[in-house]
């Protein structure tokens, strides 16, 4: 007996898993820098978080939803990865949580699960915990350890002091691109970042579109919101969550738009709305704002922004 | 290196019988030659059981404007007119010819050498390939003759072969330049008369040095209105729209004929066609076709003749392996999957491709993650997963909308889908429906605009 079926009868070979497991290992070098930069609190997060996604994940599909379970393909655990990049290392672990039974409960497996979901999950775990405990979310541990740690303001913090005329030294360029300065877990080290960003777009995991255009457009709104200061905008690039936002926040497959034009709109408008905040609003941090409004309008983008068309001539 | 702007995959190549030289393959006992070879109205058998046939002898005629002549490929005596399964198992009407000999039609010039000069007129061209049964050999088979008389408000400049033969493991058209190179120049050149232009080009994709080396070499020594025109190496690049794109950088405007970019594209199996036809008087009645596959013991490149059984070719490349799965007529992107081997050989069949068992299943689907993948691939600029979505509900304005009826069912997007989604599986669906509605509206216009007209009057 032979098979039939419709062309095409080869495939590329990709799949979820592997494309989940793609940003894992894009993960890798942050992840390290930040064993180095935090210690054994960084480690314990990391994988407490990690667990936890697994975990919910596993029993809302074995118990509540009652389908074949969805862990194996690794989304959970990005999921838990990320949402440990977005938390401070010393934080408590039923802390992480509540978090990563709101990021893999409530905003991806009560919207359908993966591919269903509208907002990325490990960022609404983590505006949820920032909502909800604000103190613990903003208590930054400025050495490695996991309790009783020492503290400190994050970079952002500090040059929004510095602009609003403090008398405060602000962390030079050196060290924001290395990481040698305090922050969520996974956020510190832009080049780890970065390099793993590269990885990304080696692989084809990602395109360029969407972090180019979120990192520009956040330097040149930086730029004219930090009273023309080239350095300052620069610094803006480096620090918090900007990096790790748009590389591996907003490029999330699910809650980004669809084509190569919307992304680009999505990426100018999140640097955007992420400077405005940062300057502007009540969090010195803005990019998971950005990002988590930018995922509503998803749809919108989708709706009204078309991709070039082969053979149609605009009159 | 050029190549066309929008979307595009890369599947393995896979070109297993690039090396193979091009092997006659033997004459069966018994042929049967289909009357549905081309695209359009199946031909019309003219013998009937008992009739002495020659090779190059008519057996079939055109069922309509668009359909074809049919000559036998054998000499001997008609034994049945009966109807065979096609690569699809669709049954269709064939002339069954019991071989004695191999004496051929007189009129045919059987020597081997090359003539350059072309006596015949243009209109005297577009007859002689009518008469020959030339249709489109890149496996769309589309009437040659029709192709050639494009609509009086047509301004052809120049004709683009297709050498690119970017299905994976094809390998007819590669083997056809490295034997033929001055023929498929003379050919070309034939074309450019017929279309009444000074200007060809060749499109060949970087995977065959060898070819596009000695075309270039070919085309210098005595035709310098032929360019070729070395391709970067993307699927679906041989695609009529995808290579005007990738040769002249036009677009075919949507919903228009490509000869509106002044461009005709023709197979390189079709020039050389075209060549025999016009210079040697020889009917189609042979091609070369490549018999393939990862488990095939001798992957091989043909020449066969019309009629001959698939399964005879697959013999004589070591036979069907045990770890079959699929049989596919042509290449994997676009081809398609034979319900059985008992077809026979026709005038579209580029490829015979045998996959084994595990390549042969499709992995089990799973959501879609939006990762926007097939919008990359797409390279008609389309969103495939939305497409998709709205032909399975059968939301056919929308699919409309996001232009389903562009769609050239390359399959890229399925191809390039994480998820294994069957996305042109339903794009299928949903494509013909909207032509279907596309259709009715011009229609009823067109009904509606001439009432006002009869009105008027």
């Amino acid at each position: 007996m032979l098979n039939v079926s419709l062309s095409p009868h080869v495939h590329s070979g990709n799949s979820t898993r592997k494309c989940m497991a793609q940003v894992l290992v894009a993960l890798v070098p942050a992840l390290l820098w930040s064993f180095y930069q935090f210690g054994i609190g960084a480690l314990i997060v990391t994988l407490s978080s990690v667990a936890f996604c697994v975990l919910f994940e596993f029993l809302i599909t074995r118990f509540l939803l009652k389908t074949p379970t969805t862990v194996g393909d690794l989304s959970a655990i990005v999921t838990g990865v990320l949402l440990a990049f977005n938390v401070p290392s010393n934080i408590d672990i039923w802390i992480l949580a509540i978090g990563a039974l709101f990021a893999i409960g409530v905003a991806k497996m009560s919207f359908g699960g993966l591919g269903c979901n509208i907002f990325n999950p490990a960022l609404a775990g983590r505006i949820f915990l920032l909502i909800a405990y604000p103190v613990q979310m903003t208590t930054w541990p400025t050495e490695a350890g996991y309790a009783d740690v020492a503290t400190g303001a994050t970079p952002l913090a500090l040059i929004g002091q510095y602009v609003n005329g403090a008398d405060v030294t602000i962390p030079s360029i050196v060290d924001c691109l290395v990481g040698n300065t305090g922050g969520s877990l996974g956020e510190v080290s832009a080049i780890a970042l970065l390099l793993g960003g590269c990885y990304l777009l080696f692989r084809k995991t990602i395109t360029w579109h969407i972090p180019v255009s979120v990192l520009l457009s956040a330097f040149v709104f930086g730029f004219l919101f930090f009273g023309f200061d080239a350095k300052l905008a620069v610094e803006e690039l480096l620090c918090g969550g900007m990096m790790l936002g748009a590389i591996f926040m907003a490029t999330d497959y699910v809650s980004s738009p669809m084509n190569s034009r919307g992304q680009l709109l999505y990426g100018v408008c999140i640097g955007f709305l992420t400077m405005v905040i940062r300057r502007y609003g009540a969090y010195p941090e803005g990019m998971s704002f950005a990002i988590f409004i930018m995922n509503a309008f998803t749809p919108l983008i989708n709706k009204y922004v078309k991709p070039q068309r082969f053979g149609v001539v605009k009159k | 290196m050029k190549t066309f702007k929008l979307g595009g995959v890369h599947p393995a190549a896979n070109k297993l019988s690039d090396k193979a030289p091009i092997v006659v393959a033997e004459v069966p006992a018994l042929v049967a030659i289909p009357m549905a070879q081309n695209l359009g109205a199946p031909s019309k058998a003219i013998v009937a059981k008992g009739d002495k046939v020659k090779v190059g002898t008519p057996i079939g005629e055109p069922g309509g404007f668009l359909s074809s002549f049919v000559h036998s490929s054998v000499s001997g005596t008609v034994d049945k007119v009966d109807v065979v399964e096609d690569a699809t198992g669709k049954k269709v009407p064939a002339v069954f010819i019991k071989v004695e000999g191999d004496e051929w039609e007189e009129s045919i010039d059987r020597s081997k050498d090359i003539v350059k000069e072309i006596k015949l007129e243009k209109q005297e061209i577009i007859d002689r390939v009518k008469a020959m049964g030339i249709v489109g050999m890149g496996g769309a088979t589309f009437p040659t003759q029709v192709k050639l008389t494009p609509p009086p408000t047509a301004k052809p400049e120049c004709v683009i072969i297709n050498a690119v033969e970017c299905e994976p493991y094809l390998t007819s058209d590669h083997s056809l330049m490295l034997a033929h190179p001055e023929e498929i120049c003379i050919g070309v050149r034939i074309l450019e008369k017929a279309m009444g232009v000074k200007k060809a080009y060749i499109g060949i994709e970087a995977n065959k040095p060898d070819a596009i080396e000695l075309m270039t070499k070919t085309a210098a020594a005595g035709y310098p209105e032929i360019e070729i025109v070395p391709l970067k190496l993307k699927y679906p690049q041989g695609g009529e729209k995808q290579l005007i794109n990738a040769v002249i950088g036009k677009d075919v405007p949507s919903g228009g004929l490509p000869i509106a970019t002044g461009a005709l594209v023709q197979n390189v199996g079709t020039a050389f066609a075209v060549y025999e036809a016009v210079q040697k008087n020889k009917p189609l009645i042979e091609r070369i076709v490549t018999v393939t596959g990862k488990s095939i013991k001798k992957p091989s490149n043909f020449l066969a003749r019309l009629g001959v059984p698939i399964q005879n070719l697959i013999e004589a490349a070591g036979g069907l392996p045990d770890d079959t799965g699929k049989v596919i007529s042509g290449g994997p992107m676009m081809g398609k999957a034979m319900p059985d081997t008992n077809s026979y050989m026709v005038k579209g069949c580029s490829g015979i491709l045998v996959m084994r068992n595990e390549e042969a299943r499709r992995k089990e689907a799973s959501p879609c993650i939006k990762c926007g993948k097939c919008v990359q691939a797409c390279p008609m600029g389309l969103q495939p997963l939305f497409l998709a979505v709205y032909s399975e509900k059968n939301m056919l304005d929308a699919a409309e909308e996001e232009r389903i009826y562009d769609c050239i069912e390359c399959g890229s997007c399925s191809f390039s889908c994480p998820a294994n989604r069957p996305l042109l599986d339903w794009i299928r669906q949903g494509k013909p429906k909207v032509m279907g509605i596309l259709r009715q509206r011009a229609a009823e216009a067109k009904a509606k605009a001439d009432a006002a007209k009869a009105a008027a009057k």
